[in-house]
């Protein structure tokens, strides 16, 4: 019974289907591994009495056969999704104390699959940041660590305490979100899975907004398969998301044939950036040589207009973002500092309820939608979009997915490139553009870096075929074979 | 083009984020950056390229005009710093 915490989610819905254990069982273990790992600050509230409750219902669930697909699996929240009665805060100081009286449609979903909750995970104020350092409630911490440091490495972000307790092995599964990085990136720093769906895919309803037309929840996991496992309870049509699309939910699984003779891959030459590290290089090498030797064909292909990626979601995040996040006013929900007037009373609140790098953002937004600006930046930067887009379109006419690194750098330590906004944007290079073009990517970890750190790979997909994309994850997970541990893990090493 | 410490008074003036003085002159460098980074894409000839509206290709759902929601106003008004009578309250806005 030591191991459970080390379990995929597909091993411990087969345990439980055998009967070797419980969802209780299974869920007391892991609210063991949120205690003995809290310095890795990866929650800001742990729920255990709402976990042992819902493990109790799923295991009477299972006893009547009407188990679900995540039916008794503990999982973390990131607190960016509105839990019913769980304060949800966005990792935001504006936001300390809401309690939602309404539930997201994703967590919702997942409830309704049997998943179990232990804790609201942290991440990035407003999940604007690629380090997991912007939080009100402190920095989260990876649970890897260099090889003879103890330095403190960033689990990347924003979905930065997903990242972390599902690599701690203290969640068995994460939720997280995605707009232009922040399932991938923090994945590839963590070791683990993390599945950013088709735009659409999966329902925004709840989940709290950093900018819309980018958006989207996905699985973080220890698996491929577990991925396709939750995402095929995330994903759905929802009729309170206008941008939600209204196609059927596949098993998912099914896709893991491990079959990939024929496939076409596209290595983009656009990624190969200067100054990226060898090792970096070097893993891409070995990924597609994994693909090769597994019957696919690799195909060089052009993205030209990938360089011009980063400045444009650097005019279109900050600029939904800020209208976004006009409605945290000091009104209707959060924090309120009393003002002369009401115009006081804003801005009192929003200069104290805010982060700094969320205000960079929102007068960045602001300053691009201003009246004699809009044009210049922020329709030329939707204008690009469509030229990133068609770039994938036309790609896509020749190849079936895309194989490209995840991220430039391996983690790196807490407090480094901080002073620097455009070096922690660059973070982003390999994952924004296909956020742009709302399209399926997933990242998988491929091995260790010289420092003995994870690498991630960046598989991309067609919109809407997160099937191939997951058949082609499960042939390079294969592959690598990847079983390292972190260091700092629930139980111990 | 360059922010100056007025224009970032202005911004965060209509953001309604109260910035002092200091903050201006941290906050002119650094929008300065930023926006002198993204200045990149005025170089791709961009004339006749549609700005993009909507990543996924599909039209606008419609439904009926009706009330399909609603009658709870506790729960609504349940996190508001303060509320009076079912309504949010606000400083007093008319003299």
């Amino acid at each position: 019974m030591s191991n459970l915490t080390h379990l995929t989610i597909a091993d411990a819905l087969a345990g439980m289907e055998k009967g070797d254990f419980t969802a209780r069982e299974l869920t007391e273990a892991h609210v063991k591994a949120v205690e003995e790992t809290r310095g890795l600050n990866a929650y800001i509230v742990e729920t255990p009495e709402i976990a042992l409750k819902q493990a109790d219902a799923s295991d009477k669930r299972r006893a009547s056969g009407e188990a679900g697909v995540m039916e008794g699996i503990p999982i973390a929240m990131k607190d960016l999704f509105c839990t019913e009665g769980t304060q949800t805060t966005a990792a935001s100081h504006i936001l300390e104390g809401f309690v939602p009286t309404y539930e997201s449609t994703v967590s919702g979903n997942l409830w309704n699959a049997g998943a179990v909750m232990l804790g609201k995970s942290n991440l990035d104020q407003f999940a604007m940041g690629s380090a997991n350092i912007t939080s009100h409630f402190g920095n989260v911490i990876n649970p890897w660590q260099r090889e003879g440091s103890s330095a403190e490495l960033t689990p990347g972000g924003s979905s930065g305490g997903s990242a972390a307790t599902v690599a701690a092995r203290a969640a068995m599964a994460a939720t997280g979100t995605d707009t232009g990085g922040s399932i991938r990136q923090p994945a590839a720093f963590s070791g683990i899975v993390g599945l950013k769906p088709t735009y659409g895919r999966c329902s925004r309803w709840g989940v709290i907004a950093f900018a819309s037309s980018l958006d989207q929840a996905g699985p973080m996991t220890r698996s491929v398969r577990d991925a396709a496992i939750m995402l095929e309870a995330m994903a759905g049509y929802d009729a309170k998301d206008s941008t939600s699309v209204n196609l059927p939910v596949p098993r998912y699984q099914d896709a893991l044939t491990g079959d990939i003779r024929g496939l076409k891959v596209g290595i983009p030459r656009e990624y190969r950036i200067d100054g990226t590290p060898v090792e970096i290089e070097k893993a891409w090498e070995q990924g597609i040589e994994w693909l090769r030797a597994a019957g696919a064909e690799p195909v060089e292909i052009s993205l030209p207009h990938t360089k011009y990626a980063l400045p444009t979601y650097y005019i279109i995040a900050p600029a939904e973002c800020s209208s976004n996040l006009a409605r945290y006013d000091g009104v209707r929900y959060g924090q309120r500092v009393e003002g002369r007037s009401l115009d006081d009373m804003y801005e009192n609140t929003r200069a104290a309820g805010f982060g700094d790098e969320v205000k960079r953002r929102i007068l960045i937004g602001t300053y691009v939608l201003s009246a004699g600006y809009y044009d210049a930046y922020y329709n030329k930067a939707r204008q690009v979009r469509t030229l990133i887009a068609n770039d994938f379109k036309k790609a896509y006419e020749s190849v079936d997915v895309i194989l490209t690194p995840t991220a430039p750098s391996p983690a790196f330590g807490i407090g480094e490139k901080m002073d620097d906004p455009i070096a922690m944007y660059l973070n982003d290079v390999f994952t924004v553009p296909a956020s742009l073009a709302g399209l399926p990517g997933i990242s998988i970890p491929s091995g260790l870096s010289s420092e003995g750190t994870p690498l991630g790979l960046q598989l991309l997909g067609r919109a809407f075929d997160e099937e191939t994309l997951l058949r082609v994850a499960g042939v390079m997970e294969q592959a690598a074979g990847f079983s390292a541990l972190p260091q700092l893990i629930a139980g111990g090493k | 083009m360059s922010v100056d410490k007025k224009t970032v008074a202005k911004i965060a003036k209509l953001a309604r984020i109260r910035v002092d003085e200091a903050q201006q002159e941290a906050l002119s460098g650094e929008l300065n950056q930023i926006l002198g980074w993204v200045e990149q894409l005025s170089e791709l000839d961009t004339s006749g390229v549609e700005p993009m509206t909507s990543v996924v290709e599909m039209t606008q759902p419609l439904r009926e005009d009706v009330v399909n929601d609603g009658g709870y106003v506790d729960r609504v008004t349940k996190n508001a710093p303060e509320s009076a009578h079912g309504f949010y309250a606000v400083p007093k806005v008319v003299e």
